[in-house]
């Protein structure tokens, strides 16, 4: 695989994991449940851990520690050799692995259309509609200024 | 000192039972759930998660509920946690620059790109207690608008591009970046080191610091140049991966406070800024933090170091609300033989003074 089809598979897989990430366990479990899943074995045990959230001084500045948040993760093998990797805010565990097999589906040429198709797409979809609601509510309260005219014009 | 004391164990477990009855209250009344927490008493788990510097809402709830709504003790439950979990490495920092807003406004440009976006908050209500939520109200589902498609740039960007504002500090490439939980306060501290203090420091603490220099205990002119508060994407790169890995989204509010200018010889004068970041939507917190942030860096700004918000060693060694409850809550503690030398030392004193008087006296009555 040359450098362009490396950096867009690895673009693929972050943008995945980022739809996986935003999902609650029982979502991707729900999603995960309809389709056939592959071989496969544990690489890294799902276990919980802390991340050090940075921020930067001023939002662009040199950045500082802003404290810690909890953080799962774990990593798997499929028969056919893909290893994948999942991590995710909170300390749902199953989570981090359900996330660890897809980003390993990703990578298969066998598994990753359905895992696509079947798996992330809907989440993005139920995402993407959260954030457009969150979106619509938001702007519903954005300040519309006008100026009174006062005395004889 | 304090010394061990036997015997209290039978009345300290009891004690502890008693404790846990007490936090059930009347057990008529349905049991309070986590999410209910997590979902009514929002704006509490922010400050929980901010102070006990652990992003974890669920987490936070469990400790408010433990800690029967006491605040501080939640927060000290939060921090013990956080030490029982292995910490895999630091995030990428954020970039507020992209937060999905659900909240942003300036009192220093009425017309700012993107707009001011009230979202929910306290202002501008009556603060007229409502009897309508004792019980049973259900609230009208949310107003909507057409969201519009233009970014919402940071207001210091927006002043930033005349000069009028000092620039935030440049990243150094590869410069450690301070973390006060691997390594003890030393003085003088750099602002990450004093950010990351005042991020988790007690709002109550900042609050009364910030409102000092408003009132000339360290006056730097403040303007609330912008508040933000929404959702922001955190990336962790994860070695084995070998790829910064998405780990979804924190809820964060942003301070940038704009204050009066520098200026010297050779720099045109501009506004200087502070800076306040925290867990949540913690407005009070990070406007706060940012009075504060700006009130330390007087060394930096050739200012005159004279009251306390200015002073970093007394604001970084008195704002942790865990270190200050640790030593003031000690004093619970059996202190017995401690105070029997002082009270055998009282005794002698007294009967020194008894002795010296009776002296005098004699001396008196024999003149």
């Amino acid at each position: 695989m040359g450098l362009t089809g490396q950096n867009s598979k690895e673009a693929q897989r972050k943008a995945a994991m980022a739809v996986l990430a935003h999902a609650s366990g029982a979502e991707i479990a729900g999603r995960l449940a309809d389709i056939e899943l592959p071989a496969h074995e544990t690489l890294r045990e799902p276990e919980n851990g802390l991340v050090m959230l940075r921020g930067r001084i001023g939002g662009d500045g040199a950045p500082f520690n802003l404290g810690e948040a909890t953080v799962s993760r774990a990593a798997v093998r499929l028969a056919s050799g893909e290893v994948g990797f999942g991590y995710t805010l909170g300390r749902d565990a199953q989570k981090a692995r359900m996330i660890a097999l897809c980003d390993a589906m990703v990578q298969s040429a066998e598994f990753s259309g359905e895992v696509e198709a079947k798996v992330i797409a809907p989440l993005r979809e139920h995402l993407s509609a959260e954030r457009n609601r969150k979106g619509r509510e938001t702007a519903a309260t954005r300040v519309d200024f006008y100026t009174m005219v006062r005395g004889e014009g | 000192m304090y010394v061990a004391v036997k015997g209290g164990e039978r009345a300290i477990e009891n004690a502890h039972r008693l404790l846990a009855h007490e936090r059930r209250g009347d057990r008529d009344v349905p049991e309070v759930t986590l999410s209910q927490i997590s979902e009514q008493l929002s704006l509490g788990v922010d400050r929980v998660m901010t102070e006990g510097s652990l992003y974890d809402r669920e987490l936070a709830a469990l400790a408010i509920k433990q800690a029967r709504g006491d605040m501080i003790e939640a927060i000290f439950l939060v921090r013990a946690f956080r030490a029982t979990l292995p910490r895999f490495g630091s995030s990428e920092p954020v970039n507020t620059g992209e937060m999905l807003v659900r909240r942003r406004i300036s009192s220093t440009f009425k017309d700012i790109p993107g707009g001011q976006i009230l979202g929910p908050t306290f202002d501008y209500t009556h603060r007229l207690l409502d009897p309508q939520l004792a019980e049973g109200f259900v609230p009208d589902e949310p107003a909507t608008a057409q969201a519009p498609d233009v970014p919402a740039p940071r207001v210091t960007d927006i002043l930033g591009r005349d000069g009028l504002i000092e620039p935030s500090p440049r990243a150094e490439p590869d410069a450690p970046i301070g973390d006060l939980t691997r390594e003890p306060l030393s003085f003088p501290a750099d602002r990450d080191l004093r950010l990351q203090n005042l991020a988790r420091g007690d709002e109550g603490f900042l609050l009364a610091l910030g409102y000092s220099t408003q009132r000339g205990y360290g006056r730097n002119h403040p303007f609330a140049g912008e508040i933000r508060f929404g959702d922001v994407e955190v990336e962790f790169v994860a070695e084995d991966a070998g790829f910064a890995v998405p780990l979804g989204s924190i809820e964060l509010t942003e301070c940038q406070m704009v204050n009066q200018f520098k200026g010297s010889a050779t720099e045109a004068p501009c506004f200087t800024r502070g800076y306040g970041l925290a867990f949540g939507q913690s407005e009070r917190k990070t406007m706060s933090m940012a009075l504060v942030d700006r009130a330390l860096r007087a060394r930096e700004l050739d200012e005159e170091v004279k009251s306390p918000a200015q002073d970093e060693e007394f604001v970084m060694s008195h704002s942790d609300n865990v270190q200050a409850t640790g030593f003031v809550e000690h004093l619970k503690l059996p202190h017995y033989v401690d105070f029997q030398s002082e009270l055998g030392l009282l005794r002698k004193l007294r009967q020194e003074f008894a002795e010296s008087n009776q002296a005098a006296e004699m001396q008196e009555a024999a003149e």
